[in-house]
């Protein structure tokens, strides 16, 4: 029994004070001060960092609330920027101008996303899959300034100006690969089954796919492009040198258009006290957007993933 | 775009067709129902459509590809002169401050988020795992610009206040941390990008070591471990090449976070030892000077950065999604929100 032990105790490659006798002979040897000890430390450790990376979540909400909140007026929601000086205005242009940024980006990337999604999960249990899964992981990790450089080339190159077209080019190649992974996700959680039910119906296979497959996984499929939505919602490097921002209300795709993430940016480096305020009201109401979509993205995993089926 | 490759009308055509004799057999019911009636053509279509999306998200990297490669030779990137004045473009600086920051922020990052993975996973009570994992996933949905707004009203005051006072008398002797203390600089880009990518190291060091077997754990126990020796033996050995995936691909996060980065490492094109001091980052050279950049060569040369940004970033994410592959098999790990 008590080389059983040993052998185990040696196998885990623990040093055991040697003075500690075992008293009867038990399977279990009893565990040392020093090993109990770097239990309690180690256990202490892991609270101490958690509190280390929820302190600044705490201090960033709060003093965003904070400030924010005293900050936020009906000015702000209403008016475009004042010139610069004067105190006042605010940032109505680039509020609506972020949604119709965002609309655009919508329009082209949630299809293709939900496109290569059903690709990867319908067509795509193969070599060809698999290159295309590992190419979006990858495209998912590129930096967002350099996003916005190919959106410049693309577009702005071509136009000869900036203009609210390029911004969606640039956020809409951000969606498309969150977008296809989660899509295929929620597709294969599709029971074959229901796939074969359909077939067996004599119902064709793009039929199926659409209407009962795609049908089947909606809720998850919306929770992916949200996901892929909040994401781009907050970006601000790719639309530097596409959206460019701009001081007056547009709704034209081809012309410069404001964004609220830029406007913060704008407004964060400049010299003046309203700005910064501004700035502030700017990434309030920017995160009220974003927190509320992932709230919801939760709310409907937990409640309805796959509810049709 | 690439479903505007589906025709409507063609797979219209056989429809009516195949309503007309469907009904007729329904009486008889002498032969299967629809057999072989159904046309391949809208299938092949369909499918051809969907593989046409599935090719379009290669298609973007390719495109990305091309667009970055406008030719400048490499000797570039060893040279340290930054003038666009006198024409002058040596890409050292940016790539010193890139990798100076990325490391700091992991050296600060790594440790904090594993820890945060092994309390959520293995000690905290059920209760408050929710709780805890949606709070630093709340941390991923906060957007850069955000960041870079708090960090420059918040984080820099307190930084050259107490934090650099305190570490030029300190550890001032190092070299690292000597200088006046501006707030803003190397230090502050560090520690805003560790806040930014912990919650990609710890959502997927989480993820790998939740595919850890139960039997690992309960194997150690048996032996007679305490808990911290499961966590070391059964669960962070077993998980290791996955965890240092997702070091990586926060390090990928790190070399190309643009706006918090450029808000406070002070934007000078210098290589200083010191932390205190303000460096520059290829990301805040692109965000800043990319739309007033004039003439060819200037725009060529920030081209070319956002070329060797985008080269180091693949390489590093694809080192780091085989590495966490290898571990899940294929799950994906999410690395935000």
């Amino acid at each position: 029994m008590e080389r059983d032990a040993r052998t185990a105790r040696e196998g885990l490659g623990l040093i055991m004070a040697s003075a500690i006798s075992v008293p009867n002979p038990t399977i279990i040897p009893p565990i040392s001060w020093r090993r109990r000890t770097l239990d309690h430390v180690m256990t202490g450790v892991a609270i101490l960092t958690v509190v280390i990376v929820l302190a600044p979540l705490v201090a960033i909400f709060g003093y965003l609330c904070y400030k924010g909140i005293g900050s936020i007026n009906i000015a702000f929601l209403t008016q475009t920027p004042k010139p610069v000086g004067e105190v006042g205005g605010g940032m109505a242009n680039a509020i609506v101008g972020s949604a119709f940024i965002l609309a655009i980006a919508s329009l082209m990337g949630v299809p293709m996303g939900i496109g290569a999604g059903i690709f990867l999960s319908e067509y795509g249990r193969n070599r060809y899959g698999d290159a295309v899964r590992f190419v979006s992981d990858v495209l998912n990790g590129v930096p967002s300034i350099v996003i916005g450089i190919v959106a410049y080339g693309l577009v702005v190159i071509r136009q000869k100006h900036f203009s609210a077209l390029a911004g969606g080019v640039a956020l809409a190649i951000m969606m498309v690969p969150t977008i296809a992974r989660t899509t295929e996700q929620m597709l294969l959680l599709v029971p074959q089954a229901i796939r074969e039910a359909a077939y067996g119906l004599g119902v064709s296979r793009w039929r199926t796919t659409l209407s009962i497959t795609l049908r089947t996984a909606t809720s998850g499929v919306i929770t992916g492009v949200m996901l892929a939505f909040a994401r781009v919602a907050g970006e601000t490097a790719p639309l530097l040198f596409t959206a460019f921002g701009n001081q007056f209300w547009n709704l034209k795709p081809d012309q410069p258009t404001a964004a609220l993430s830029l406007q913060i940016y704008t407004y964060a480096l400049s010299p003046f006290d309203d700005w910064h305020r501004q700035a502030w009201a700017g990434s309030f109401v920017l995160i009220v957007l974003i927190v509320g979509a992932v709230a919801a993205v939760r709310y409907v995993v937990r409640r309805g993933r796959l509810a049709g089926a | 775009m690439a479903n505007q490759a589906l025709p409507r009308p063609r797979f219209e055509a056989p429809d009516p067709e195949r309503g007309t004799k469907a009904i007729p057999k329904l009486e008889t019911s002498a032969t299967p129902l629809l057999a072989g009636k159904v046309s391949e053509v809208p299938d092949a279509l369909f499918g051809g459509a969907m593989r046409l999306c599935g090719l379009a998200v290669v298609g973007i990297l390719a495109l990305i590809v091309f667009e970055l490669l406008h030719a400048f030779g490499w000797k570039f990137f060893g040279l340290q002169d930054w003038n666009p004045v006198e024409d002058q473009y040596g890409a050292l600086p940016f790539i010193y401050g890139t990798i100076v920051s990325s490391l700091l922020s992991l050296v600060i990052a790594v440790p904090l988020s594993i820890g945060v993975a092994v309390f959520i996973t293995e000690m905290c009570p059920v209760g408050l795992r929710g709780i805890l994992s949606f709070m630093t996933e709340l941390l991923a949905a906060i957007p850069s610009v955000v960041y870079g707004l708090w960090a420059i009203f918040v984080l820099v005051p307190l930084l050259r206040a107490y934090v650099q006072p305190f570490l030029a008398t300190t550890l001032g002797w190092t070299g690292l941390f000597s200088g006046p203390p501006y707030g803003i600089g190397m230090l502050a880009a560090g520690i805003i990008l560790a806040i930014m990518i912990i919650p990609i190291i710890s959502s997927i060091t989480r993820e790998v070591m939740t595919v850890v077997p139960q039997h690992q754990r309960e194997a150690v126990l048996a032996l007679g471990s305490t808990r911290w020796e499961m966590i070391r033996i059964g669960v962070l050995r077993n998980a290791r090449a996955g965890i240092v995936g997702g070091i990586i691909l926060g390090l990928g996060r790190a070399l190309g976070e643009t706006m918090a980065v450029t808000m406070v490492i002070g934007n000078r094109a210098e290589i200083a030892k010191s932390l205190f001091a303000p460096g520059y980052t290829m990301a805040s050279v692109l965000a800043n000077e990319f739309s007033e950049a004039t003439g060819d060569l200037y725009l060529s040369a920030l081209i070319e950065i956002g070329l060797a940004l985008f080269l180091v970033t693949i390489v590093v994410n694809a080192l780091a999604r085989l590495m966490v592959w290898s571990v899940t098999r294929g799950q994906p790990a999410r690395g935000s929100v």
